[in-house]
């Protein structure tokens, strides 16, 4: 166990940012953590970093507490992009490099390094402000792991990227983790959680109402889809025992069932009333699960 | 390397290699050396321009002695003798002469003379030739009495009347006259120091908190070191300014100190009084900055956006000003009681102190009280400032107004 977030309260006078968040996240691994905006992830992250201290509770990296005697092994991409525009690629990247207590030449030798696996080599003297947002992005994601941090905190590290840059960063990270750096991130996107998380926590106005393995959320979550396309109008399967919601696609219905025996029941029902072309059990994604529990917590 | 100096040495680097302050500090110098010339540039111009006054000397017997004296007195002036009005007229009409002298003698026998020229604007020709005519007219009239020569310069010697000041160490007025000019440069020089890196200071803070790169950068050091790293490097960039400043200037005017002295440039000229003021305009231009810079510092740190820096510092450079304002009136008058009364003050000190030491002679426990309560107020700012700091940084949203350094604190202590 690596990282603990033991009960941590944050409050500011009356308003409550984070309150009594849990979770602990082992090594190598990869933590997501979800939530809408104003949820409390850049708060908890704050936190993490120790910018600012929980009100209640405790955080620590294999038992001491996260400061600026830490800040070698730690990286950080914060959500709001920034880096100095009016500055070349090279100088800001060194600096804030040696802020994490590298040296100069070698980090400028991690920085061409990093930009030859990012496709980008020229940018190297280029000033930040020429860039584009997405290549900015690429800077500034070097700026984070250009010292090896062993804890990496990344705040919605893919939003505004293009397909093609969303993979090369993935596989970055990916090969981070491979190479022992825990890492948290934070994003909206719950396929890009589903695809890279063991763990997870969904916040909700500063409090967990989801956390644990993935496997374990989406089995303890019970529900399944079913996906049905057949010659004939189906209609009738909204009222049916079992179903829980219904969605109408071009081809035929998504149907969000309480169970495998409610599946089974209508798959009964089914055959006989003609030629089914597709029924396929789907484990509930991310998405229904995120939008369910948040959803609930709004009413 | 430490981390405080990695901030430090990267923002007076970078800051020095921007366009812009080579540029600025470009232009400053060869001002510097342009001001530095100038007397000789006036004379070089001036070379050409001897005035020729045409003589009528009527009598006969006035115009060789009158000649000798009015040599004596000033030496640009030249006489020449004329005929008559009409030839003396024609020469002036063609520029060839200034004006001319009709010397005659009155009813009483006795030497006057009528000057006569296109313009009488030029006061100090018709006065020299009146101080030689008369020079004249005395030694007529001591041949006509039969004195000697040492007789007549006994007549001629002035009372003296000496000024002695009862304050040791006062200044003489022809030494307040010299140090007037000096200390009105150099008070503008702290001046636009003061505001120009105060107000860089914030702006570098809010452009990093718009770029968001603060983000960054408070996660890998502490926001008080990289504030005080901030002002120490904007503060090395000053110094260097403020350096090859006086430095070109003590050269550029040791270059030309023969074409200044007597001349109006005169203050200029460097005696023992004016390098101390220099190293005393050199400490205040110092505790200025770092006073105002820790200001603008914290006052940077509230705003989100660079658009907002202007409005945010705005009080600050008011207060400035009004020092600056404070001190420019107290030139003329540096012993007025209120002059004496805000040299205390923390925020106009840095300027009205100056002005103070600059131009009299005031005790050193003033000077070091002065001193004293301009560094703690640098000190509790700094330690107040650092708190407001820490959270302002992390603050985003519309925040301009001071009800937010409230927040700011809040945060900072919550943190």
């Amino acid at each position: 166990m690596v990282l603990e977030i033991n009960n941590v309260t944050k409050r500011y006078g009356n308003f409550t940012a984070v309150n009594s968040l849990n979770f602990t996240i082992p090594e190598k691994e990869m933590f997501g953590l979800l939530g809408a905006n104003g949820a409390g992830k850049t708060t908890t992250f704050r936190m993490i970093l120790g910018l600012i201290d929980p009100t209640e509770g405790k955080i620590r990296w294999e038992g001491k507490r996260i400061d600026y005697s830490t800040s070698p092994i730690i990286g950080y991409l914060p959500e709001e992009r920034g880096l100095y525009p009016k500055l070349k690629v090279r100088d800001q990247i060194v600096y804030l490099a040696r802020l994490r207590g590298m040296d100069k030449a070698s980090a400028l030798k991690e920085l061409v390094n990093w930009l030859e696996r990012f496709k980008v080599p020229e940018y190297l003297d280029k000033k930040v402000e020429e860039l584009s947002k997405g290549n900015q992005q690429k800077i500034q994601f070097i700026a984070s792991v250009i010292h090896k941090p062993r804890l990496l905190i990344l705040d919605e590290p893919f939003s505004g990227l293009d397909p093609v840059n969303v993979e090369l960063l993935k596989d970055a990270v990916i090969n981070l983790r491979d190479n022992g750096t825990t890492i948290v991130f934070s994003s909206h996107r719950m396929e890009h959680v589903e695809e890279l998380c063991e763990h997870l926590c969904i916040m909700h106005r500063g409090s967990p109402v989801v956390e644990g393995k993935l496997k374990d959320i989406k089995r303890s979550y019970g529900k399944k889809n079913v996906a049905v396309h057949a010659d004939f109008d189906l209609a009738f399967l909204d009222g049916f025992p079992g179903v829980t919601k219904s969605k109408t696609t071009t081809e035929g219905r998504i149907l969000q069932v309480t169970g495998e025996d409610a599946a089974e029941n209508i798959l009964r029902e089914l055959v006989p009333r003609g030629f089914v072309r597709k029924f396929e059990l789907m484990e509930p994604s991310l998405n229904d699960i995120f939008i369910e529990k948040v959803g609930a917590a709004y009413e | 390397m430490n981390k405080f100096f990695i901030v430090l040495f990267h923002t007076y680097l970078s800051k020095l290699k921007t366009k812009s302050f080579l540029v600025s500090t470009g232009i400053m110098l060869l001002l510097v050396m342009a001001l530095a010339f100038l007397p000789k540039a006036i004379d070089y111009f001036d070379k050409d321009k001897k005035d020729t006054i045409g003589i009528l000397d009527k009598p006969g017997t006035v115009y060789e002695p009158l000649k000798t004296q009015v040599q004596a007195i000033n030496k640009d002036l030249k006489l020449e003798q004329v005929e008559n009005e009409a030839a003396a007229k024609k020469l002036i009409s063609s520029e060839k002469m200034t004006g001319y002298l009709i010397i005659e003698n009155d009813a009483d026998q006795k030497v006057k003379g009528i000057y006569k020229a296109n313009s009488i604007s030029n006061s100090t020709i018709p006065g020299d030739l009146s101080l030689g005519l008369s020079a004249v007219k005395s030694s007529i009239a001591a041949s006509e009495l039969k004195l000697t020569p040492e007789q007549l310069a006994q007549l001629n010697t002035p009372a003296a009347v000496e000024q002695v000041a009862l304050e040791k160490n006062a200044k003489t007025e022809e030494e307040l006259n010299q140090a007037r000019g000096l200390v009105y440069i150099l008070l503008f020089v702290i001046y636009i120091n003061v505001i120009m890196y105060a107000s860089m200071i914030a702006t570098e803070v809010a452009t990093e908190k718009t770029s968001r790169v603060m983000e960054i950068l408070v996660s890998s050091i502490s926001p008080v070191q990289q504030m005080f790293a901030k002002i120490c490097g904007i503060a090395l960039l000053s110094i260097t300014q403020l350096v090859l400043f006086f430095s070109v200037g003590y050269f550029a005017v040791k270059q030309n100190e023969d074409a200044m002295n007597g001349s109006f440039f005169s203050f200029l000229g460097f005696g023992e009084t004016s390098i101390t003021t220099i190293v005393y305009a050199f400490v205040f231009a110092l505790l200025g900055y770092f006073l105002y810079a820790t200001l603008a510092a914290f006052l940077g740190s509230m705003v989100s956006r660079v658009e907002d820096v202007q409005p945010m510092i705005m009080p600050m450079t008011m207060l400035v000003m009004i020092g600056f304002f404070i001190a420019a009136f107290g030139l003329t008058n540096p012993s007025a009681s209120f002059i004496t009364g805000t040299s205390f003050i923390p925020f106009f000190s840095p300027m009205i102190m100056f002005l103070r030491v600059g131009m009299l002679s005031v005790p050193v426990w003033q000077t070091a009280f002065s001193i004293g309560l301009l560094v703690l107020t640098i000190v509790l700012l700094g330690v107040f400032g650092g708190k407001v700091y820490r959270g302002g940084v992390l603050m985003y949203g519309s925040s301009k107004s001071f009800r937010d350094i409230k927040k700011a604190l809040q945060i900072s202590k919550n943190a």
